[in-house]
């Protein structure tokens, strides 16, 4: 694979540029703005990033493409000077550097818009911009500094904007902001779209568009989502298991290329189309069964549902739902609308300012320890490590975590089935670890969040909520997992799939509900769903 | 059981790669017996080599101190033996000292399972011994009633204690660190009180001879009866703290509670959507290690090791801190902690001899301080290097 590489990259099919066979200098034809020659960095025996050569040219923007722990991150962060490399170099502008930590990285004019904000949500937005620098704090030109490139960008935001009020778009576009303000001749954006909807996810290429065409910057853009490679990017560098496998033109490949470079071998079905972000955008659901299922009954009804914080902020505000028997229902909305608390409520972790939860019609105590789990509602969370799994306790002792209760006589735990029912779940959803009595913490992400459908599936629940249950697993465990929540609901199991992702909620609900800052603002049949309507909801808008 | 070391796991955080999901399960038979054992087997030889390195430097550093101060560290060394096991009937001492710092450290393992941070065994300790001398020295009865009677009711004092913590952290989220320490202070102040009034625990004046602050002795008969085993006489509660360091592994390791007590330890969020309430059994967790303090303050009351039979001012003697430090150094783990606790109650009798070779008896803390270091440094090395491998794992995952 990597020969291949090699050949596809010295010789490249346009042939537009004098890249001849030099390493690392590979699609260049503008001037080189950063180049990696043969970086490695190693945990352990894990190596995370594998003689990588990479290169960024200005006035383009660079695709960085793979799965998750392809070594996307690691690579960045070198880049940024976060991570330090074992071997290799590192040269801007020509000149070979080695940075010691980020503020040396953006000394040299680099700079990274992460995934994860560091913003400070109780302070002004021109606060945050100003955040980290050295000597007199100057309010009204950081105010005037943040206008002017907000007005330049087209990334509109009111600089006396607390950051805690805005919507999670706008809290990205501050970010954008901070590291513009340095003038950075090198921008780095780690899947900046996670958290956008679909237009505002246009928007951002727009500015990057900008950023790039008519500034000369170069950008590198990570991202595990295909489309928006193809999209917005000018060449694109392949890795998998940490070594690059490819580095071509955007325009010389397609999608099914790209996916297939990625995972390492042909994509075809569907689901995994789906999960790489390769799905047509008019997308019809005509492929999929519509059962008709008015009349199952309803298993989960929410009523009402209100959460206030302390401070008088509603997470969720009057919301209600139902779910029928063998119907899954696709939340779908850009994070941070509710999407969390409403999880949090049926796994008993908060309690209701006001509404019910019934679960076949019985009304369930909410914020009471194991009550939701005790009715019937099995729960895979959006983050396992904070509410699915101990991560400290074994494989089989988190599998039999909730129901610990069932192999126990008189208050002493029935070791043997505890051993033998894990042993049992193991096998059956494929968990790949040294045994039940292996801590979970050695699991891969992947097999952990098999831990956590195990768990929640083995005690055939009447409802399971699905939080985001795909988020940061790799193709075939996406896979594996979409086709276990289709299993559950034939076996009448009412799924609440609760996703960011749109692909995922098209690919797997029956219906479709649009949440947005607590409510549910918009429902449709699957066969209804559009993308364009969707997309307006997500952002707020009744359509 | 568990072995007191958690370094035959360590080596699974660095194994798991960031792909696992496409490799072969690894459950098969060969690959348990392959590399895995032979690097247990290897990282179970480095932790005893680490301890041992890590002793013999502290006892090392201990001698040179003791060399530098003027005196004779042979001397010194030959004292501390013959202070705790090698003089005749020392070694009964030595079990008297050990049995409340057992208990003491149990009570200990117990909060930290549950993830509470306790640090207040000595006020604990020292409001059961106060209940113990009121309920002791009141209630009349035939012996082994009255023993009874003082015990259950340090246990209770003890657990009351601690459960001011207990509800101030569960009402008012007041971190239990702070409630803990801060409420060992106020148990000295109290029973400095109680001390000095006659109708609470003072003697009256014909039975204290001239003292201010000291109670009436225990009635002989309401005294923890001795055993007297190969020429050494210790109290028969030492069998009891054994038992119940046998009964408390069995309940952590074992059963339910000890199950749910320690998910609700690692991971609150989780433990309370499996239905572990963290109110109740962090609070039973507070109440129960506070009893534990407690019932060592009995024991020790009606035991005879400390204070003749009387309860004066100071008189937990820094035994609740010390249980503290040996659930500390046994790694909160049962069996590791009956030997600690052995070893520093033995640091403690022997301290007793020191003072014959010319040299300060408080240079056995120094003793005590280099191994309780010598103890933790190997733990939090292998610590550090299973958090980096895990680390490393989850970086190249990300």
């Amino acid at each position: 694979m990597a020969d291949e590489a090699h050949d596809e990259v010295n010789h490249p099919k346009s042939g537009t540029g004098p890249s001849g066979p030099v390493p690392g200098g590979l699609l260049a034809t503008g001037r080189v703005a950063i180049r990696l020659d043969q970086v490695s960095k190693r945990y352990g025996a894990v190596t995370a990033c594998d003689e990588v050569n990479l290169t960024l040219t200005a006035g383009r923007i660079h695709g960085v493409l793979g799965e998750n722990g392809a070594g996307k991150s690691t690579l960045m962060k070198i880049m940024i000077g976060l991570v330090l490399p074992d071997e290799g170099t590192i040269s801007v502008d020509g000149h070979r550097v080695r940075f010691v930590d980020p503020t040396d990285a953006a000394r040299y004019g680099i700079g990274m818009v992460h995934q994860h904000f560091s913003l400070v949500e109780p302070l002004r937005v021109w606060e945050n911009v100003a955040l980290g620098d050295e000597g007199r704090l100057d309010p009204s030109a950081t105010r005037d500094r943040v206008k002017e490139i907000s007005d330049r960008y087209g990334l509109a935001v009111d600089p006396d904007a607390v950051v805690g009020d805005l919507p999670v778009g706008m809290r990205q576009r501050v970010e954008i902001i901070k590291c513009l303000r340095r003038d950075p001749s090198i921008l780095i954006f780690d899947e900046p779209t996670s958290v956008l909807t679909p237009a505002e996810s246009e928007q951002l290429f727009d500015t990057l568009r900008h950023v790039v065409l008519e500034e000369g910057r170069a950008v590198a853009l990570v991202s595990h989502k295909l489309d928006e490679i193809m999209r917005a990017t000018d060449e694109v560098t392949i890795m998998r298991q940490g070594a690059v496998v490819r580095q071509v033109r955007t325009s010389d490949v397609d999608a099914a290329e790209l996916a297939e470079a990625m995972v390492g071998r042909a994509v075809s079905l569907r689901s995994e189309r789906v999960a790489l972000g390769v799905v047509d955008a008019d997308f019809d659901g005509s492929d999929v069964p519509d059962t008709h299922l008015e009349p199952a009954p309803v298993v989960l009804e929410i009523d009402g549902l209100t959460v206030m914080t302390r401070d008088g902020r509603r997470l969720l505000d009057d919301l209600s739902l139902h779910v029928r028997k063998g119907e899954i229902v696709g939340i779908a909305g850009v994070e941070g609308n509710g999407q969390r608390p409403l999880a949090d409520v049926l796994s008993s972790l908060i309690v209701l300012s006001s509404g019910e939860v019934r679960v076949d019609g019985a009304s369930v105590q909410t914020g009471v320890a194991g009550a939701m789990a005790a009715a019937g509602i099995g729960v895979i969370p959006e983050d396992r490590h904070d509410s699915g799994v101990v991560l400290e306790m074994t494989v089989a002792e988190n599998l039999a975590l909730v129901g610990i209760v069932d192999i126990a006589r008189a208050g002493v735990i029935d070791r043997r089935a505890m051993s033998s029912t894990a042993e049992r779940l193991i096998d059956e959803f494929e968990i790949s670890c040294a045994g039940p009595d292996a801590p979970l913490f050695s699991l891969s992400g992947g097999n952990q969040q098999r831990v956590v459908l195990a768990r929640e599936l083995s005690r055939e629940p009447e409802v399971l909520i699905a939080a985001q249950p795909t988020r940061g697993l790799d193709v075939g465990a996406i896979e594996y997992m979409t086709n276990r929540l289709r299993q559950a609901a034939e076996a009448g199991v009412g799924i609440l799939l609760i996703s960011s992702e749109l692909e995922e909620i098209l690919d797997l609900a029956h219906r479709i509900l649009v949440i947005s800052d607590g409510r549910i603002i918009g429902e449709m049949a699957r066969g209804e769903a559009d993308l364009g309507r969707l997309g307006l909801l997500m952002g707020g808008q009744v359509a | 059981m568990t072995t007191g070391f958690e370094s035959a796991d360590i080596d699974h955080g660095a194994a798991s790669s960031p792909d696992m999901s496409e490799q072969p399960p690894r459950s098969g038979g060969s690959g348990r017996l392959g590399p895995t054992g032979l690097a247990r087997i290897i990282s179970a030889g480095e932790v005893v080599g680490l301890y041992a390195l890590c002793i013999v430097a502290a006892l090392l550093l201990s001698a040179l101190i003791v060399q530098l101060t003027g005196g004779d560290s042979l001397a010194v060394f030959s004292a501390l033996l013959d202070g705790s096991i090698r003089g005749p009937g020392r070694i009964g001492e030595t079990l008297g000292v050990m049995g409340p710092l057992l208990i003491v450290a149990l009570g200990a393992i117990i909060s930290n399972r549950a993830g509470l941070v306790n640090i207040g065994q000595e006020g604990q300790l020292f409001i059961g011994a106060a209940f113990a001398t009121y309920v002791g020295t009141r209630i009349g009865g035939p012996g082994p009633v009255v023993i009874l009677a003082l015990l259950v009711s340090s246990a209770i004092g003890g657990a009351l204690w601690a459960g001011i913590a207990a509800a101030l952290k569960y009402r008012r989220n007041v971190p239990e660190v702070l409630t803990t320490l801060l409420l060992v202070t106020v148990a000295a102040q109290l029973a400095g009180y109680g001390l000095k009034n006659q109708w609470l625990l003072l003697a009256p004046p014909e039975g204290r001879a001239n003292r201010q602050q000291i109670s009436q002795q225990l009635d002989p008969d309401s005294r923890i009866p001795l055993v007297t085993m190969f020429g050494n006489q210790f109290p028969i509660s030492v069998f009891f703290a054994l038992g119940g360091a046998a009964l408390v592994a069995f309940l952590l390791a074992r059963t339910v509670w000890g199950f749910r007590l320690r998910a609700l330890g690692h991971n609150e969020r989780t433990a309370q959507r499996a239905g572990v309430a963290a109110s109740r059994y962090g609070a039973g967790a507070l109440l129960l290690g506070g009893g534990f303090a407690g019932l060592a303050g009995g024991i020790m009351l009606a035991g005879g090791d400390f204070g003749n039979y009387t309860l004066v001012p100071g008189f937990p003697a820094e035994i609740g801190w010390t249980g503290l430090l040996v659930a500390l150094v046994g790694r909160q783990r049962v069996f590791a902690t009956i030997i600690v606790a052995f070893i520093f109650a033995g640091l403690r009798t022997g301290s007793g001899f020191v003072a014959a070779t010319g040299v300060e008896r408080r240079i056995t803390d120094v003793v005590q301080g280099l191994l309780v270091l010598a103890l933790l440094i190997p733990p939090a090395l292998l610590f550090l290097r299973q958090r980096r491998r895990a680390m490393a794992a989850r970086e190249s995952r990300t």
